[in-house]
């Protein structure tokens, strides 16, 4: 705590709630219609387990109607309708979801637990850029795929995660739309509300009915999704746990698939980097929304020789990140998502202790009501220990060392999982080399989560398969006839 | 003489136990690092403690051709009472000019613990003799300056010879006496932040008191990213060596607004221990006003008309 | 008098060798003994692709496609229908220009580049024998992977002479690994290895939907590949694409 701190103790930096404009229920959003809901579940606010409202808990029947109703628009004209005309519609939302960015932000962070700081410069302007991307391409697919005759799938099912709830959703709906498809979505049980609000930018842009259907609803609704037969397509991102259960549900079905899941993400740090920036990266990558990210750099790789060193500016560092309420605009690292995922965060971090590694948090007041896991560093950590193998998805680093380019190689390929990793070297040729081996699908060097519409995202092994972002991100939701 | 050994080889200079290692800088995860803390928000208490410290962390600067006795003493009596309708508002650190006026400012400053600082060896250029710059710090200091803030000879770092930078420095250094030494190193002119971490380095190796990042003449001057740069160099020596170097923005800030983002950046990358005179100077002119009128706001509620503010 | 021909023993190809089936086993084919695969020939052979694969994956474009292409030349040495294989060159070609340049929104340099998926399983159609099996072979060798194909069970005599080419050609021994044997028994094996990567079931016939929940558990690539298919887009099923990121700064 420092004197400028302290100062402003008492003095909270309250992003405005009357933004997040909330109501006291919602049902599904189905065939461009609120469809009241036979059953209904309470959404909480992690950070203080406040209820904010009931939603639905959407049954096979719903599930059928959604689908239906999907069917229906892309039968009965959207699949048809000009290219051109589709890409207004999703301009429109684009400029929409950038016009009433803040109240979406404040409603992502209320009902997530995720910094407003983060919700406000990462979350929403991405999802903006997003559709603004994919609007770009609808009337162009021919010329993105020449000779290959593209067209839509039909009716995409999307089920998402709770870590970036409206980012999640661009990333899904965005494409499906671009290529022709209509969409049946289903946003993640513990942050419902910002799919909710976005029905309503759906409205506001007058996208025709049916086109995009959202149902809110735990895992049996995505399952019912999963296994409708008027389904063409299923994209699913999440834990790499659901998503096999998903792709052994669609065996012998036909159904196209595409899974985005997750992680253990090598960060590797060489002794010639740029030791300052290395430490934001390495903060960046597993502090960012509370190491909720597929792709975070959980698993971190020091060379030898600048052990030390970097361990020190780490903890420092670490110092000066606040934890505390989301809405505040200083707030470094929120709430933890929720009960479930606390508990499984504690429960490795108990792990890695018994196993051995030496733990490190940062002195850090947390609230009494609410979610909250402290920033965790692990030194001393062995390849074999559960933290260094299992995805923690919390704010849980694992520092291990090594002492060759050769041995980093294989400690980070060293994984069932390749979704991401980090170099950090100033070393030209050193970077390429290590990024043509690094089995993952996105390697950040002398950076680290950075996303872009424009970027195609996903896994190696089983950290999924199938891209989403630039071109790339197309093709699931397209056949070519060639 | 000591004698600097050419960067970016051993580095091993006279400081124990030893130099933090010169590594070399990302320009793309500065930058972000330095516009994420700019975003820090910071209200109210908070504020106007932060802006009463820029006030006393402020050396009020003129550095003109047209400087003259009359506008010196001026300059000296806004830096003892910045606004003499609010008891709050404390003096500046320090008032800075060149050597000629030196004796004008040290006549009125007397009694008032505000510090006389002078610019010297050949500002704003540097590019005069060894010999001459050294007289010239060594006269600023004899007409009573209690702080120098010299130039680094860019040209010589730019070509390589990064032993001559030092070993003025050191030279400076010695004929300064007990005076405070400040280093501009003028990183508008380093062209890299990877050249402003180096200097920064030789700079306190060679026993700078301060780091100071430029002239005012040059843009750009005291941007966030450089003062990162600059900090995370001083961070360094401290942790390797103990030693506490100063750090001063100069140039360029003009707004509460920024001086706020300078104070957070300090805050947050060598700590709360860098919060004081003695350890941090702003190089401003025009940034007093502007905190008046931020000062004068926080305590009416109404925004303000620089038609009440007095121009020195 | 007649000559006496002598008879030839069809084995498996593993490894660049000709290891009979380590069960002893075999099968009566098309009129001849063919080698019956195990499970330990599958890991044995899953084990030689997985240890060839990088080195294959390594070689320039360029010299996997003259590879493939003097494979073509031993192959049309021995049968006309082996002319199939041609393509080599282009399809590698083809298949880099899936990479791009991503014009992101920030200063950083963020480019994506196809690489191979690793090792892929592939059963092979049972007909047409010797085409459907090259179709569904040679995608996947293009992009880099090593393959472990399971040979047409009623007629797996070709799929031996196409092991003998690939054997005399400059394919590395592992890259391409053929068994003989019975699809339901190596089906599951291959679906359900955990160090397979890719899984090519065309044909896998009834069997699919099991074979598909097996490839599951390591969430492998499941390909529905048809043995009259050739194009190019064949091999971007057994591609990963990799993006990095780099800061643009001085």
């Amino acid at each position: 705590m420092t004197e400028l701190d302290k100062k402003q103790i008492g003095v909270p930096v309250p992003a405005d709630w009357a933004y997040a404009r909330l109501q006291e229920r919602y049902g599904h959003f189905v065939g461009g219609d609120w469809l009241e809901p036979a059953e209904t579940y309470t959404t909480i606010s992690p950070a203080t387990e406040e209820p904010l409202a009931e939603v639905g808990q959407a049954t096979p029947e719903e599930v059928d109607r959604a689908v239906a109703a999907a069917r229906a628009a892309f039968e009965n004209g959207w699949s048809g309708l000009a290219a051109s005309e589709r890409a207004k519609y999703l301009f429109r939302i684009a400029r929409i979801l950038q016009e009433r960015a803040r109240e979406f932000a404040v409603l992502e962070s209320l009902n997530g637990g995720k910094p407003i700081k983060e919700s406000r410069d990462v979350d929403l302007p991405l999802a903006a850029a997003h559709f603004f991307y994919y609007a770009g391409w609808a009337d162009k697919l021919e010329y993105a795929f020449p000779n290959r005759r593209p067209h839509p799938i039909g009716v995409a099912g999307q089920i998402i995660p709770w870590n970036f709830p409206l980012l999640m959703l661009a990333w899904k709906i965005a494409p499906a739309l671009a290529a022709g498809n209509t969409v049946v979505l289903k946003p993640a049980e513990t942050t419902p509300l910002t799919a909710l609000l976005f029905a309503d930018v759906l409205r506001q842009a007058e996208l025709p009915a049916g086109v995009v259907n959202l149902l809110t609803g735990d895992g049996r609704t995505g399952a019912a999704l999963v296994e409708h037969p008027g389904v063409d397509k299923i994209a699913f991102t999440g834990s790499t746990e659901v998503g096999k259960a998903i792709q052994r549900q669609l065996a012998g079905s036909g159904k196209r698939l595409t899974l985005e899941l997750g992680g253990k993400a090598a960060n590797i740090v060489f002794d010639d980097a740029a030791l300052d920036q290395a430490v934001e990266g390495i903060v960046n990558g597993i502090y960012f929304n509370q190491g909720h990210v597929c792709c975070a750099g959980s698993r971190l790789f020091v060379q030898e020789s600048i052990y030390e060193p970097l361990v020190e500016k780490l903890r420092r560092r670490l110092e000066t990140l606040r934890v505390g309420d989301p809405l505040d605009k200083n707030t470094d690292v929120g709430a933890i998502n929720s009960a479930q995922q606390l508990a499984k965060i504690r429960e490795l971090v108990a792990s890695g202790e018994e196993e051995g590694a030496q733990i490190y948090q940062p002195p850090c007041r947390l609230p009494e009501k609410g979610y909250w896991f402290v920033p965790t560093v692990f030194t001393e950590v062995a390849q074999s220990y559960r933290i260094a193998q299992e995805e923690i998805f919390g704010p849980v680093l694992s520092v291990l060392t090594f002492r060759t380019p050769e041995e980093a190689l294989e400690k980070a390929n060293n994984t069932p999982y390749g979704l991401s990793a980090g170099v950090w070297t100033e070393k030209g040729s050193r970077i390429l080399w290590m990024a043509q081996r690094l089995r993952a699908g996105v390697v950040w060097a002398n950076t680290f989560n950075r996303f872009d519409p424009t970027s195609p995202f996903g896994g190696y092994k089983e950290s999924g398969f199938g891209r989403e972002g630039g071109l790339h991100g197309l093709e699931p939701y397209l056949r070519f006839d060639e | 003489m000591a004698q600097a050994p050419a960067l970016p080889g051993g580095f091993e200079l006279p400081l124990e136990p030893r130099l933090p290692r010169i590594g070399s800088v990302d320009a793309v995860a500065l930058e972000e690092r330095a516009a994420s803390l700019a975003k820090r928000s910071i209200k109210k208490d908070a504020k106007v403690w932060a802006l009463q410290l820029a006030i006393r962390c402020t050396d009020l600067t003129t550095l003109e051709g047209a400087d003259t006795p009359g506008k010196v003493a001026a300059l000296c009596s806004k830096a003892i009472r910045p606004d003499p309708s609010d008891a709050h508002v404390p003096s500046v650190a320090a008032v800075c000019v060149y050597p000629n006026l030196v004796p004008v400012a040290v006549d009125r400053l007397r009694g008032t613990g505000i510090h006389v600082a002078s610019v010297a060896t050949g500002f704003p250029s540097g590019q005069y003799p060894t010999d001459i710059k050294i007289a010239d710090a060594r006269r600023a200091v004899e007409a009573g300056a209690d702080e120098i803030d010299m130039v680094i000879d860019r040209g010589a770092f730019l070509s390589g010879r990064y032993a001559k930078v030092y070993d003025e420095i050191v030279k400076v250094k010695e004929a300064v006496g007990d005076a405070h030494l400040k280093v501009i190193l003028e990183t508008g002119e380093l062209g890299t932040y990877d050249n402003v971490r180096r200097a920064s380095l030789l700079a306190m190796a060679a026993g700078a008191d301060f780091i100071k990042t430029s002239t005012g003449k040059v843009n750009p001057a005291a941007t966030l990213p450089v003062a990162l740069c600059m900090l995370e160099a001083i961070r360094d020596v401290h942790e390797e060596t103990g030693r506490l170097v100063g750090f001063k923005p100069a140039g360029g800030v003009r707004a509460a607004k920024q001086a706020i983002q300078h104070l957070v950046l300090v805050n947050e990358t060598v700590g709360p221990d860098w919060l004081t005179p003695e350890l941090y100077r702003i190089g401003a002119s025009s940034l007093l006003n502007d905190i008046l009128m931020q000062l004068r706001k926080e305590k009416t509620g109404a925004y303000q008309s620089p038609d009440y503010f007095t121009l020195d | 008098m007649t000559r006496l021909p002598v008879k030839k023993t069809y084995k498996l190809f593993v490894g660049g060798e000709f290891p009979r089936s380590e069960s002893g086993r075999t099968y009566e084919a098309e009129g001849q003994n063919v080698a019956r695969a195990s499970r330990k020939d599958v890991r044995d052979a899953v084990k030689a692709a997985r240890a060839a694969q990088p080195k294959w994956a390594g070689a320039t474009a360029y010299n996997r496609g003259q590879v493939l292409y003097r494979l073509a030349e031993m192959v049309e040495a021995r049968a006309g229908e082996f002319a199939e294989l041609s393509t080599g060159r282009e399809e590698v070609e083809r298949a880099i220009d899936r990479g791009s340049s991503n014009p992101v929104a920030g200063p950083y340099f963020n480019f994506t580049v196809p690489e191979p998926t690793g090792v892929v399983a592939v059963l092979a159609p049972e007909e047409p024998p010797l085409l459907g099996l090259v179709s569904r072979l040679i995608p996947p060798v293009v992009g880099g992977n090593s393959v472990v194909a399971v040979a047409s069970e009623t007629r797996p005599l070709a799929a031996i002479e196409l092991a003998e080419a690939v054997a005399t050609s400059d394919v590395p021994g592992g890259v391409i690994n053929i068994l003989t044997g019975y699809r339901r028994e190596l089906g599951p094996v291959l679906a359900s290895h955990m160090d397979v990567n890719a899984l090519d079931l065309a044909g896998a016939d009834g069997d699919s939907p099991e074979l598909e929940r097996l490839a599951a558990e390591n969430v492998k690539r499941v390909v529905h590949g048809r043995a009259d298919v050739q194009s190019p887009w064949e091999i971007a099923s057994f591609l990963e694409l990799k993006t990095v990121w780099h800061p643009i700064g001085q």
